[in-house]
This record gives structure tokens, C-alpha cells and sequence, in this order.
């Protein structure tokens, strides 16, 4: 190990995770923008043309909130879980690969932070983590709507990983590797996508991965209308900042995953290996707000029916029929 | 020995989806409700009896503050049990200015209805599309009584003013505007597979229990019972519009979705016949002495401006005796029910909200359902807390 490696991670690591936090805040904007959009109203308007500066208003209003710690909360765990929701979200991305290997002074860079052997594990590993922060903060906050969102949602994290897991063995099945860089290259230019070649996989994985992350229209554990806040009804200041930058987070995390595992990662015509990669992320971001902009949310009970009746027996089957042309 | 213990949620008033300051506390095993009990009190207003001490003419604008969403049904429900006690004839014009007017009223409070009820479902964009339409509603209000919300238009004896000159075409624009609109509504949601499933079968209640329960309105008609007083019982020449009576035996949420999305297109047909067969002529009953003279009238003649003085400053005296004059609210029978003792002052007056009795059939509603359900039976009783307390 030399200094010109360390250096180049650390850059890269910085660089990577500058650009994961502005897409963060930068989603709010776009959500905001788009949501107003299929509203018919103007959004955003007043901070920076056409409300480009909002997002740096809302992070300065949060950072200077009054952090409120209720009474009878355990501090402790009160205190941590915020950041056990925001590290897990903010670290899974360093197993995408965004572009191609690059070479530099005579060296050779991948373009991913780090290129893991068991990068798909990883990536399951760290996701999952995100559950316990949210019974944490449901547990600690000493609210029954707290308690019954946290508890909503890590029944239902835990129920559509499952699924999750499933539709991304079957990429596995067809590429044959867990690592990340191999499966985008092992997809190479459009034909070869898995999404092409096994869609329902991909279907699966996207359904469960909106609700893995929360969102419209799984978005029980938040569901206002019933839960006020759910499990950070409590929540103030940035500590409620971190929840939030955390669910951005992992709808870009989950954006990327997809995108490397189903679209080819990286690969397309013309534009450089980063557009491209960015573009496709951000084509999820989209969906994902068009989504939240249209759909009514679901009942608990028939997301969790829907979790284990539906999309389970649909991904295990789909396993099965892929391990048999495969093999 | 394990003891199953229920887990009792406060559900309001400060709450998002209680629809002003309703407070249910809920009674739950696990997700599942075991007695819903709704309390009510935190709007409490006394218009009742404010009424008391105020001339009838002046009753009128409290009226507004009920039903807030449905401001012109409430002066209807009061001019027309007034009027009946004074036993006035209200001339053809200002009958059908208020059947215009208290339809586009009925509009206004379905487009809320729609608007909160997807809302807390979670369709978000819906509270927007309805309140956009509202706006139009609204901007009509304005147009006749210079007021948004509490229009106060309606007097004793007709309206408060003649309609303004392009009243028929500010309205024929909403009529050419909203099926449209609608069409769009009913493509977001009513084949929608998540809102099927949200709302089909939940907060059922049967026909006869929803009877006992006194329901009236969509939530009755939503029970396949064909009931409806502008049909049963007319009032305001209802008896000369041609409408249906839209019915559903669904019984449960999702009957009363489209019991009361029907109704928003037959209320645009009422609006149509109502615009097109608008009668000439006065728009205020000449009964000197009861019905205050138009004050274009009062600033020429000695008469009218004598009775002018009078009215405003004595009052109108009604014979001794009771009333009751229900009217077909855009959330049930609306009624009112005064008595008058020969004074200046309604001696009492009860008003029948049906909010009020809708909310008391909540329990019923929401038992054995889920919490998510709560949210799905108070959006589709459709519930106004200023008539609850009123």
C-alpha cells in the first residue's frame, strides 16, 4: 500500500460522498418541484431561481431548530438513532461502481470505492441495518405513534427484503458473481441487461425496494393521516434531519443498485461511463416521485399480504425457472 | 396467566387526519379496533343558543359558521324554516338562484370531501386537483355576496342582492369545466387497485343499522336506500328540476365514494337546469312587514324605508308556534327546528346537523377494523366539526 492509492481513495471517498449528500438535498428540491408539478402548483420559488437555493434554507432551518429531547425518552438510544439510520444509508454506496476503470500516472482506478468480492452481501448486509434504527427510535421515544410506526416498518422492511434478496439471486444466477463491478460487466451494452433478460426480477426487486425505503405507496411507517409522523414523530432538529437525509439517501442507494444491477450500471452510448450512471439513478429518483405524487398508500395488513402471498412465491418461483435455464 | 390488554390511542384533536378537532380515542388490540369512542366539544360555538338573543334576520350569518364547507345549504336550512313560519311565497327567481347556488354549494363540499378523504388514503395530489376546482366555487361566492366562505347570501323572503350580471356565465364556465375534471378524478381513483382495496368493505354498517343509527344523505344512499329530501320532501321548487337519486348497496367506503361522485355530476345537471330555466322577476318576496324591502326600494320610498327602519331595529315578530324544515344538506338532512313565541327572537332553535349523528355512528363504523381504517370511516362520513358542535 502507497501513499498515491490512500490519497486517491480518500479523494474519491470524499468525492463520492459530496455527491451522495447534494443528491440528497437536491431530491428534496426535485421532489418538491415535481410533486408541485403534478399538483399544478409552482413549488419551491423564493430561495434562488426557481427555488434552486431551498434545500440549503431547509438544512440551515434544521441545524438551528431547537433539538427537543422529550421527557421519559431513553436518551441514549434516543440520541443514537438517528445516526444508526443515517450511517447504514450513506454506506452501501461504496460498493457501485460509477464508471469505468480509469488509468492515471500509469495506474489503473476502478471507479468504486471499494471493489468488494461479496459486494451484493454487503450492500443486504448494510440495508438491513437501517431496520434497527427505526425500532430505536420507535422504541426509545416512548410514543404510542412512534412505537407503532417503528414497529409497522420493520415488519415490513424485514418482510420485503425477502423478496429483495430473491430477486437479486437471480442476478446472481445469471452472472455468476457477487461482486458489483462484474455483474455491470458482465451485462455489458443494452441487450445484455438483466432487466431484459429476467424483468420480473427487476419488478420484484423495485417493488421491494420502495418499500424497503419507506416510500409512497408502502409509506406506512410515516403514514400522517394515521401515525402523525410515525417513528420520528418525536424527532426534532437535524436529528430529525438525519431520518430524513437517511430515506433520500437510500432511494438513491437503492436508484444505484438497481441501476447496476438491472440497467447495466455504467454502460451506455456517447456520454462518459458518470452521466450515464447518474442519469439512470436519477430516472429512478423520478419514478419514485411520480409514484409518491399518484398512488394512495396501502393497508398494513394487505402490504404485509402483498409482501409474503404475492411478491414471495413470485420471486421464489422466478428463481427456480432462472436456476433452470441457467444451469 | 397471560392477559391480552388492549392499548388505548388518542386519536385527535390536534391530529391530522380528524378533520378539524374531532378526538376519537381508540381502544386497540394490536392494530385492531375495539371501541372507538369519539368526543366532541372542542369547536363548541353555541350558535344554537347565540340564536336566542339575536333577530332572525341576524341569525343568518351564524349559520355560515356550521357547516363552513356548505355555507349556503345552512342559510337555506334557516330562511326556509323562517319563511315557513311566516308562511311567505318566495318568488320564482329566488328559488332558483338557491337551488343554483346551494348545488355549487353541494359541489364545493363534495370537492372538499374528495379532496381530504384521498388525502388521508394517501392519494396527496387529489387535495389539490379538488381544491383547485373549489377555487371556482369559491370565486362564485365572491361574485354574489363578496365573501369566499361565509357568504351570507341568502335572506328571508329570497337573496340579499340580485344576481350580478355574468353570474350565468362565470357559472355555465364551471359547468363546461367540471365533468371533465371529474372524469379525471374518477381515473385516479375509482379502478385504482389500492384504493379499491382500501375502501371496499371497510367501515361497513347495514342498512337497517344505518337507518336506526338516523344516517341520512350520501351515507344512507351509499346503503342502497333511495332517500333523498329533495325528492321525498321538496323544497325550493326541487320538484321542477329533472336528477337522479344515485343509490349503491356496497354499504361501505367505497359505495359512499361513488354514491357521492354520481351526485357531483347530477348536482352540475341541477346548476344547468337551474341557469337555463332562470326565471324573471324579483328576487325578494314583497311582504311588507316581515321580508325587508330591496334596499334599492328603501332608498326611494317612504314605505319600504319605514319598514327598512323597522325590521332592522324591532325585528320581525312570526307567529307563535313551532317549525321544523329539513333540507337535503350535501351531507344528510340538515334541519331546523324553531320556535317561535310572537318576540323578535327565536324563542329555541335545534338545529338536526348530520354530522353530528354520523359521528355518533362511528363506534359502529370502525369496530374490528384496523387503524388505517378509522382514517378511511371518518373521511367517508364526511364530517364537518363546526356542525358537531354547533
Amino acid at each position: 500500500m502507497d501513499w498515491t492509492f490512500l490519497i486517491v481513495k480518500l479523494i474519491q471517498v470524499i468525492a463520492v460522498f459530496a455527491v451522495l449528500l447534494t443528491g440528497c438535498a437536491y431530491m428534496t428540491w426535485l421532489e418538491r418541484k415535481l410533486v408541485a408539478r403534478i399538483q399544478s402548483r409552482l413549488g419551491p420559488m423564493n430561495a434562488g431561481y426557481q427555488g434552486l437555493l431551498q434545500p440549503v434554507a431547509d438544512m440551515i432551518k434544521l441545524l438551528f431548530k431547537e433539538d427537543i429531547t422529550p421527557k421519559h425518552v431513553d436518551k441514549f438510544i434516543y440520541g443514537i438513532a438517528p445516526l444508526a439510520s443515517f450511517i447504514p444509508a450513506t454506506l452501501s454506496i461504496a460498493v457501485v461502481p460509477f464508471g469505468d476503470s480509469i488509468t492515471l500516472f500509469g495506474r489503473t482506478y476502478d471507479l468504486v470505492i471499494s471493489n468488494l468480492n461479496v459486494g451484493i452481501l454487503y450492500v443486504l448486509a448494510i440495508t438491513s441495518i437501517g431496520v434497527y434504527s427505526i425500532i430505536m427510535a420507535g422504541y426509545s421515544s416512548n410514543s404510542k405513534y412512534s412505537l407503532l410506526g417503528g414497529l409497522r416498518s420493520s415488519a415490513q422492511m424485514i418482510s420485503y427484503e425477502i423478496g429483495m434478496g430473491l430477486a437479486i439471486v437471480v442476478v446472481i444466477l445469471l452472472s455468476g458473481s457477487l461482486n458489483l463491478v462484474d455483474i455491470v460487466d458482465k451485462q455489458g451494452s443494452f441487450v445484455g441487461w438483466y432487466v431484459f433478460r429476467n424483468p420480473v426480477a427487476f419488478v420484484v426487486y423495485f417493488i421491494c425496494a420502495v418499500a424497503e425505503t419507506n416510500r409512497s405507496p408502502f409509506d406506512l411507517p410515516e403514514a400522517e393521516s394515521e401515525l402523525v409522523a410515525g417513528y420520528h414523530t418525536e424527532y426534532s432538529s437535524m436529528k430529525f434531519g438525519m431520518f430524513f437525509v437517511a430515506e433520500y439517501a437510500n432511494m438513491i442507494t437503492v436508484g444505484a443498485i438497481a441501476t447496476t444491477l438491472f440497467f447495466g450500471g455504467w454502460h451506455g452510448p456517447f456520454l462518459p461511463p458518470i452521466v450515464w450512471f447518474l442519469i439512470k439513478v436519477a430516472a429512478f429518483q423520478v419514478f419514485y416521485i411520480w409514484a409518491r405524487g399518484t398512488l394512495p398508500r396501502l393497508r398494513y395488513d394487505q402490504l404485509m399480504s402483498f409482501g409474503w402471498k404475492v411478491l414471495l412465491p413470485i420471486a421464489v418461483i422466478n428463481v427456480m425457472v432462472t436456476a433452470f435455464f441457467v444451469l | 396467566m397471560i392477559e391480552a390488554r388492549t392499548m388505548t390511542l388518542n386519536m385527535g384533536p390536534q391530529h391530522p387526519a380528524t378533520h378539524g378537532v374531532l378526538r376519537v380515542q381508540l381502544e386497540l388490540d394490536g392494530e385492531t379496533v375495539v371501541r372507538a369512542y369519539p368526543i366532541i366539544g372542542y369547536l363548541h360555538t353555541g350558535i344554537e343558543k347565540t340564536a336566542e338573543s339575536k333577530h332572525y334576520y341576524k341569525v343568518i350569518p351564524t349559520t355560515d359558521r356550521m357547516d363552513y364547507l356548505a355555507p349556503m345549504s345552512n342559510n337555506l336550512g334557516f330562511c326556509l324554516a323562517v319563511e315557513k313560519l311566516l308562511g311567505v311565497e318566495i318568488p320564482p327567481k329566488a328559488q332558483w338562484a338557491r337551488v343554483c347556488l346551494t348545488e355549487l354549494t353541494r359541489l364545493n363540499s363534495h370537492l372538499v370531501w374528495i379532496g381530504t378523504h384521498a388525502l388521508d388514503i394517501g392519494a396527496m395530489s387529489m387535495l389539490l386537483y379538488a381544491f383547485r376546482e373549489r377555487e371556482k366555487i369559491l370565486a362564485v361566492y365572491e361574485l354574489v355576496s363578496g365573501q369566499r366562505m361565509m357568504s351570507t347570501y341568502f335572506r328571508l323572503g329570497g337573496l340579499a342582492e340580485d344576481l350580478p350580471a355574468d353570474f350565468d356565465q362565470r357559472v355555465r364556465e364551471i359547468l363546461e369545466e367540471f365533468p371533465s375534471k371529474f372524469d379525471e378524478y374518477e381515473d385516479l381513483l375509482t379502478n385504482n387497485p389500492i384504493w379499491r382495496s382500501r375502501t371496499i368493505g371497510v367501515a361497513k354498517i347495514s342498512p337497517e343499522d344505518a337507518l336506526s343509527c338516523g344516517f341520512t344523505g350520501p351515507l344512507l344512499r351509499a346503503c342502497g336506500i333511495k332517500h333523498d329530501l329533495r325528492k321525498a320532501n321538496p323544497y325550493s321548487s326541487y320538484e321542477k328540476f329533472d336528477f337522479d337519486i344515485p343509490t349503491n348497496d356496497g354499504c361501505d367506503v367505497y359505495a359512499r365514494y361513488l354514491v357521492k361522485v354520481q351526485e357531483m355530476r347530477q348536482s352540475l345537471r341541477i346548476v344547468r337546469q337551474a341557469l337555463d330555466g332562470m326565471p324573471d322577476g324579483d328576487y325578494r318576496a314583497n311582504a311588507p312587514g316581515v321580508i325587508l324591502p330591496p334596499k334599492e326600494r328603501a332608498l326611494k320610498e317612504m314605505e319600504a324605508l319605514i319598514f327598512h327602519f323597522k325590521i332592522i331595529t324591532e325585528g320581525i315578530h312570526p307567529p307563535v308556534g313551532e317549525v321544523y324544515q329539513g333540507i337535503e344538506s350535501p351531507k344528510g338532512e340538515l334541519g331546523f327546528y324553531i320556535v317561535s313565541d310572537g318576540g323578535p327572537y327565536p324563542y329555541r332553535m335545534r338545529v338536526r346537523p348530520p354530522s353530528f349523528v354520523h359521528t355518533a355512528a362511528l363506534d359502529k363504523l370502525c369496530k374490528g377494523g384496523l387503524v388505517a381504517d378509522v382514517i378511511a370511516a371518518i373521511g367517508s362520513i364526511d364530517i364537518v366539526l363546526g356542525e358537531v358542535d354547533r
